[in-house]
């Protein structure tokens, strides 16, 4: 058993068993967020994923979680997660170090639809930690960047101590071919950026509606609000994709915790198109 | 150069207004610029005037003695900065700092308001606009105090 | 195969009751440890079974809204209960399951997977049992992953089907298209037939297997009075079900009726206990512990059932998705009778009435059903 899972990307046998990875090192994000680059344990392993998916990670003894891959589709040979450190799992995982094991199973779950986007303009609205399930698909994108028109990304966080790859949102914002429109909900007079929930940048950012397709991520108030935002605009419901969350234990479709609607966000999600789960949304406590 | 009337005609503000009114509120525009850093407005003086803002970027802050000057909102190109001259008492909630060089519009709210008073369908048709960037701007303050990217 | 087309073609077989013992002799010279039900705690349990004494002989039960009664008096009668508070669903789908172990070494681990589970052959099982086990087989073995423990224990399961010679007071598989005779899904189906001293079995044959166990054992072909028997007792089963459920258009009347009232008032009474989650044979919900021995180097994960009607289900970071008792109620009802249905291809109940049975408070999912659908036409 052991043998099998060092040398297979992924066992076919039990979907729940990890395959076993090594921490390469812990990058601090912000005051509670970080990012975990991991390699596999012999070294040679990739792991093909699509922007969008997600993996379990599971911490020794304490717990796994799901987390969004925030690495770039074109390196799988690092798998890299971003995540908030608010649990258990999560805290325990910012505690370890360079050369610790990790249990990953994955990756799992929909992606976004950077295939359906070619030829149109792409907007990506991310809040607070949301960036990060979006970056992988910004890395896409942007290695194929003459596929697309424009690329809009708009960003709302709390206060400028949460943004996210700030170095990397500055190095993109050099760039001609993308525009990038952060904004944060408080500030005091240092900060230069946009102050204001992010949804206030839809309006006026520069993309066609009408050719349009829309990356959103962040929690549910902020998607719905800014799916409504996007509607407004003149995108098609259809054209704007959400990811998202709900408890999961299993990631395959055997706990039932994931329950959205007729769907398990592990299995038909976590990316859905709005006018799939639109209805969903506005619903109390389903 | 353009007229004040051409300029308020094509803002998202005053888009498809009567070009009777236009001409009307043409009459109460000045050109206003600040450098940045420059002070358009504190608060608590006395709010006579609204802004059209063409170009540059403005915050709304609030000082607190505590953590200084707390931003609440940017605006930018395109936005009214300016409602506190419709109500009594007529004074500024916030104080309004140009981020940048900053040009736009400044409209002389004493003057509109008289010209209201008088012809209540252009007062009405004033009142209707500005309600919509008040809905937006409350709907955007409630989703800050949500905390939505908790 | 052209055994198995055989026996299929061929007429029911009659096993005489006096060679039920050969039945389960056959079975265990297979390699099976035999499952059936016994009577424990004043109520049927299906456990470990030798012989034909550990058979509940004479025992029936009353069920009701929250009541369930064992009595004897029902003579020979080895089935002559209905629905156990318990389903098949605890050894195909154990309440708790170790599905996996690791051992800290050297800085890193190793994950091992646990023992492979013994070969069980269940003898009594319902055919509301039958489908809740196809039921089952869609979540953890025809979706796009297989759960490798499932797919153990089912495979090697041998099934004795039992057709129901009588109907709880809370059964409804006749609304629910799944009983009270077997159609698929078992090795053997029997059909207990007491009649003054005559006291036989009408076997049908599901399987190649089947049909080899049945070659061990002294039958013979049914006569056509004796099918005819057979047939009768379950037309009058049939007949006779405790309650009834109008399945007519109901995923979409559900889907319709998020905001009905009803769920208020079923949410006053329910205690959001999930007994109806863990009697239920369908239910597949589970949960994850994960377990450390004292000195940290051995963690172990188990999986153990759980129910949506515990906050703890839909608990993400900040709260509990579903926070009110109305919420939970309409979750599990609205997952059984429609959204099931979406997932799954079929309703994710088989009107076996254990919920009702075993709900502290006695509610009823046909009665919530109808006073929805009464309400969604009263309202329009």
């Amino acid at each position: 058993m052991v043998e099998q899972l060092l040398t297979q990307p992924r066992t076919t046998t039990d979907p729940m068993l990890p395959n076993l990875f090594r921490i390469h090192r812990v990058l601090k994000e912000s005051y509670d967020t970080f990012t975990v680059e991991l390699v596999s344990l012999e070294g040679y392993q990739t792991f093909p994923f699509a922007p969008g998916q997600f993996n379990m990670l599971y911490v020794f003894g304490v717990g796994e979680i799901p987390i969004s891959i925030s690495g770039d589709p074109l390196h799988p040979e690092t798998l890299v997660h971003t995540t908030r450190a608010v649990g258990t799992v999560t805290k325990a995982m910012r505690e370890l170090k360079p050369g610790d094991v990790i249990g990953v199973r994955g990756p799992f779950g929909s992606a976004w639809p950077v295939k359906e986007a070619r030829g149109a303009d792409v907007v990506f609205v991310a809040g607070g930690i949301g960036l990060a399930p979006l970056r992988s698909s910004l890395y896409h994108i942007l290695s194929q960047r003459e596929k697309y028109g424009k690329i809009v990304l708009l960003y709302g966080c709390r206060s400028p101590e949460d943004i996210l790859f700030r170095k990397e949102l500055e190095k993109w914002r050099a760039r001609f071919d993308l525009e990038i429109f952060v904004t944060v909900d408080y500030a005091n007079s240092r900060w230069h950026g946009n102050v204001g929930v992010v949804t206030k940048l839809i309006p006026k950012a520069p993309f066609d509606p009408l050719n349009t397709v829309a990356m959103v991520c962040g929690p549910e108030v902020m998607m719905r609000f800014t799916a409504i935002e996007l509607v407004k605009r003149g995108v098609n419901p259809e054209n704007v994709y959400l990811s998202m969350e709900r408890n999961m234990k299993c990631a395959v479709g055997f706990c039932g915790h994931c329950q959205f609607g007729p769907t398990f966000i592990c299995k038909n999600g976590p990316v859905y198109p709005y006018s799939q789960i639109q209805s969903w949304l506005s619903m109390w406590e389903v | 150069m353009q007229t004040f009337a051409e300029i308020l005609k094509e803002t998202r503000f005053f888009k498809d207004l009567n070009p009777e009114y236009i001409e009307l509120l043409a009459g109460c525009g000045s050109n206003a610029r600040f450098d940045p850093g420059d002070y358009i407005f504190k608060e608590g003086g006395d709010a006579d005037t609204f802004y059209l803002i063409r170009h540059g970027q403005v915050a709304l802050e609030v000082h607190d003695p505590r953590r200084g000057q707390i931003v609440v909102d940017t605006l930018h190109e395109d936005d009214i900065l300016g409602w506190s001259w419709l109500f009594p008492p007529y004074k500024w909630h916030y104080s309004a700092r140009a981020m940048s060089l900053t040009r736009g519009v400044a409209m002389d709210g004493k003057c509109l308001r008289g010209k209201c008073d008088m012809d209540t369908a252009l007062g009405y048709e004033l009142m209707k606009r500005f309600a919509v960037i008040m809905v937006d701007r409350l709907q955007a303050t409630r989703l800050q105090v949500l905390n939505i990217y908790g | 195969m052209a055994l198995q087309s055989f026996f299929r073609d061929s007429p029911p077989l009659v096993l005489e009751q006096q060679h039920f013992q050969a039945l389960l002799d056959a079975l265990r010279a297979r390699g099976y440890r035999l499952i059936g039900p016994t009577v424990q705690d004043d109520a049927v349990v299906y456990d470990d079974v030798e012989s034909v004494d550990d058979f509940p002989t004479g025992w029936m039960d009353t069920q009701s809204g929250g009541t369930y009664r064992l009595e004897s008096g029902g003579g020979e009668t080895l089935f002559g209960y209905t629905a156990s508070p318990q389903s098949w669903k605890r050894y195909l789908h154990p309440p708790v399951l170790e599905l996996w172990k690791a051992l800290r070494t050297n800085g890193t681990y190793r994950v091992a997977s646990a023992d492979p589970p013994p070969r069980l052959a269940f003898i009594g099982v319902r055919p509301c049992e039958l489908h809740a086990i196809a039921i089952q087989d869609k979540v953890f073995l025809h979706s796009e992953f297989v759960d490798p423990h499932y797919q153990a224990r089912r495979d090697n399961v041998f099934i004795v089907a039992v057709n129901c010679g009588q109907a709880g007071g809370t059964c409804f598989c006749v609304s629910m298209n799944t009983g009270p005779k077997a159609a698929a899904g078992f090795d053997l189906a029997l059909t207990e037939v007491v009649d003054g001293d005559l006291h036989y079995f009408l076997v049908e044959v599901g399987s190649e297997r089947g049909a080899d166990v049945m070659r061990d054992l002294p039958h013979r072909p049914a006569g056509e009075g004796e099918i005819e028997a057979a047939d009768a007792i379950l037309t009058n089963t049939a007949a006779s079900m405790g309650r009834e459920l109008d399945t007519n258009g109901l995923k979409e009347l559900l889907y319709r009726s998020y905001e009905s009232p009803r769920w208020d008032e079923v949410a006053a009474r329910c205690l959001t206990c999930g007994n109806c989650t863990q009697v239920c044979p369908t239910c597949f919900c589970t949960t994850i512990e994960d377990v450390t021995d004292l000195t940290g180097s051995e963690a172990t994960r188990v999986r153990k059932w759980d129910s949506c009607f515990t906050m703890d289900f839909s608990y993400i970071h900040g709260g509990s998705i579903r926070y009110s008792a109305k919420s939970r109620y309409r979750q599990w009802m609205t997952h059984k009778l429609a959204t099931w249905v979406d997932q799954f291809g079929s309703f994710g109940c088989v009107g076996c009435g254990r919920c009702i049975t075993w709900c502290p408070v006695g509610i009823d999912i046909t009665e919530e059903a109808q006073a929805i659908r009464d309400g969604s036409g009263a309202a329009k």
